[in-house]
């Protein structure tokens, strides 16, 4: 007989119904609602983006994970264990939004001071810390106080920092605000060979485009609830709106005869024209009458729904 | 080292530079400058005068330190959002609250020692150019070891101070910790008479707020031995013990409620 191994699938993140209500008013408290009933799975290994409008619950989530603020109700754990149990935090980095250190640190003693939290011994800390601002971009810079510190510099401090401890789990709360367009490529090669070594990352973004080229999974947030969740592929590939065909040496006529078999037509040059055509009628067919009118073929590619008009269209469900 | 060490070294730099020992090394030069110049004035009484002057001035600078200082940085930390980082640390929140406290008696520490090592040059200084007349007729040495003990006593009660301050911060702001912890320390002066109230007053209400009052209220008092030690008088060793006994129960009071409160705030 073969004994099936106890299977228990620990996951990286998992929330249970976790809820946060702020009390807002001055003189009369009363609560209001930043998180509602969020479960939310994140496996090993995986990159997930955690996306939203501004206001949705992202950041109020980050920090419900780390402890910084408590839940209203609901539950969480973290690589299996409980909320705020420091061996968790051992295999864990955090960037903060907007991440604030201390001014009168430079970017070196900063790290030797976080490395030296995780009880990382001298030379560990040394070699860490010129590896990890090597890798963000900090250069000379790094013998400043970080009260000299750029925005974007402080940034990369931010992001080098969450990762001192080979962490199995960073969680970055926008680790692409701030950036210029090389460190976003930067982060964006940083993020995923973070993920070919098997750490799991957990980030809060705006910039779609982003999470399309990093994530396996997204889930998007609107007004503290969950309104998608799940493997990108399976939101967007499948949901292809329609054609896009490119053609040359067509005489306007010919197009114009088209009325409203293309939904849109953009002249591109003398004689080209790129045709968008609806998800009803086969394109195969209009290939072949375009080309039998001796029009030439460029280029015909499906038109998927992209991230973005996905967010659109949920976000705008959600309100 | 352990986190509540890095953290403890860490506050110690924070403070060391903010400049305000920097701040005290002019005020040492100030203290001799200004007790060379009585010196003159009060010919015969120079020492005793520049002893007083010099133990109220440590007290005074190392109120404004251990207030100052102690009301800062856990608010500073909240106010900035580093401890957003710092807190995602392996640490637990009372090691933040404990640790801080540890830098900051290190500062403290290491100011009195600098002022000490101030006052005891410009009595020694005084003493090198006396003459053997006044030499003959003053009654404790120039440069008296007794002193020790009341600089000692005065590190406990800033200690105290101190813990005070960094407990109100760890809820309050850095304006109104400081007005509480200034107000804690008057009382704490006086709270002595708190004991002798119902002699005074009948209402049973007030007697017993008085009486909560008194054993709440630090006994600051005692730790200010200044004048026995100016004139020579004796501070025992039975003495010093409790006082000092004394004062790490109440700072151990004041640090577990402290890092109950911090254990509890959200950081939104
Ligand atoms: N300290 C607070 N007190 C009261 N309400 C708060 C507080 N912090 C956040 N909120 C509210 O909680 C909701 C979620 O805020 P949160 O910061 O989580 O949004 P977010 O998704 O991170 O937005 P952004 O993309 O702008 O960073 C908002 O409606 C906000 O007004
Ligand atoms: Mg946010």
């Amino acid at each position: 007989m073969v004994a099936f191994p106890l299977v228990t699938v620990a996951f990286a993140i998992e929330t249970v119904d976790l809820t946060k209500d702020y009390s807002v008013g001055f003189w009369r408290k009363r609560p209001r609602r930043a998180l509602d009933r969020l479960s939310l799975q994140v496996e090993r290994g995986e990159v997930f983006g955690f996306l939203g409008p501004n206001g949705a619950g992202k950041t109020t989530t980050l920090k419900l994970l780390l402890q910084l603020v408590f839940p209203t109700a609901g539950r969480a754990q973290l690589l299996g264990c409980p909320l705020g149990d420091p061996a968790a935090k051992r295999r864990l980095g955090y960037l903060p939004e907007q991440p604030y250190f201390y001014d009168y640190l430079s970017a070196e003693e900063l790290m030797d001071y976080f490395g030296g939290l995780f009880g990382l011994g001298l030379s560990e800390r040394r070699r860490r810390t010129n590896a990890l601002l090597d890798e963000v971009g900090i250069g000379a810079e790094r013998r400043l106080q970080l009260r000299k510190f750029s925005k974007g510099m402080l940034q990369r401090v931010g992001i080098a920092q969450a990762l001192l401890n080979e962490p199995e789990l960073v969680i970055l709360d926008e680790p692409m605000s701030g950036l210029d367009p090389l460190g976003r490529r930067d982060v964006r090669g940083l993020i995923l060979r973070l993920r070919d070594r098997g750490c799991t990352v957990f980030f809060s973004s705006h910039v779609l485009s982003d999470a399309e080229t990093l994530c396996s999974k997204v889930a998007i947030l609107a007004k503290g609830c969950l309104v998608a969740s799940g493997r990108l592929s399976d939101m967007l590939a499948l949901q292809v709106r329609g054609w896009e065909l490119v053609v040359a040496d067509t005489p306007d006529a010919l197009v114009a005869a088209l009325g409203t078999r293309a939904t849109r037509v953009v002249r591109i040059g003398e004689g080209r024209f790129s045709l968008e055509l609806p998800l009803g009628a086969p394109p195969e067919r209009m290939v072949a009458e375009l080309a039998a009118a001796g029009a030439k073929l460029v280029s015909l590619t499906p038109l998927h729904e992209t991230l973005e008009d996905f967010f659109v269209q949920r976000v705008g469900e959600g309100t | 080292m352990t986190s509540l060490g890095w953290i403890a070294v860490n506050g110690f730099r924070e403070s060391v530079r903010d400049k305000v020992l920097y701040n005290l090394v002019a005020f040492a030069i100030l203290l001799m400058g200004a007790s060379l110049v009585l010196g003159q004035l009060t010919a015969g009484q120079d020492l005793k005068i520049i002893k007083d002057l010099g133990l109220s001035a440590m007290s005074i600078f190392g109120l404004f330190i251990a207030v100052f200082i102690g009301i800062g940085l856990v608010f500073k930390e909240v106010e900035r959002r580093s401890i957003y980082n710092l807190l995602s640390k392996p640490i637990r929140r009372h090691e933040v609250v404990v640790g801080k406290y540890a830098g900051l008696v290190l500062t403290l520490t290491v100011n009195i020692v600098i002022m000490t090592v101030a006052l005891y040059a410009v009595l020694a200084y005084v003493a090198w150019g006396e003459n053997e007349f006044a030499r003959q007729a003053r009654e404790t040495p120039a440069l008296d070891p007794a002193l020790l003990k009341a600089i000692a006593l005065l590190l406990v009660q800033l200690m105290v101070v101190t813990a005070i301050a960094l407990f109100f911060s760890t809820f309050s702001t850095p304006i109104l910790s400081a007005a509480l912890t200034f107000g804690v320390y008057v009382a704490g002066y006086f709270s002595a008479d708190l004991r002798n109230i119902d002699q005074v007053v009948d209402s049973r209400l007030t007697q017993t707020l008085a009486r909560g009052l008194y054993y709440t209220l630090p006994n600051l008092a005692p730790f200010d031995v200044a004048s026995q030690a100016v004139h020579g008088l004796p501070i025992t060793a039975g003495y010093m013990a409790v006082t000092i006994a004394y004062a790490i129960v109440y700072i151990a009071i004041l640090l577990v409620a402290g890092s109950a409160v911090f254990s509890r705030r959200e950081f939104k």
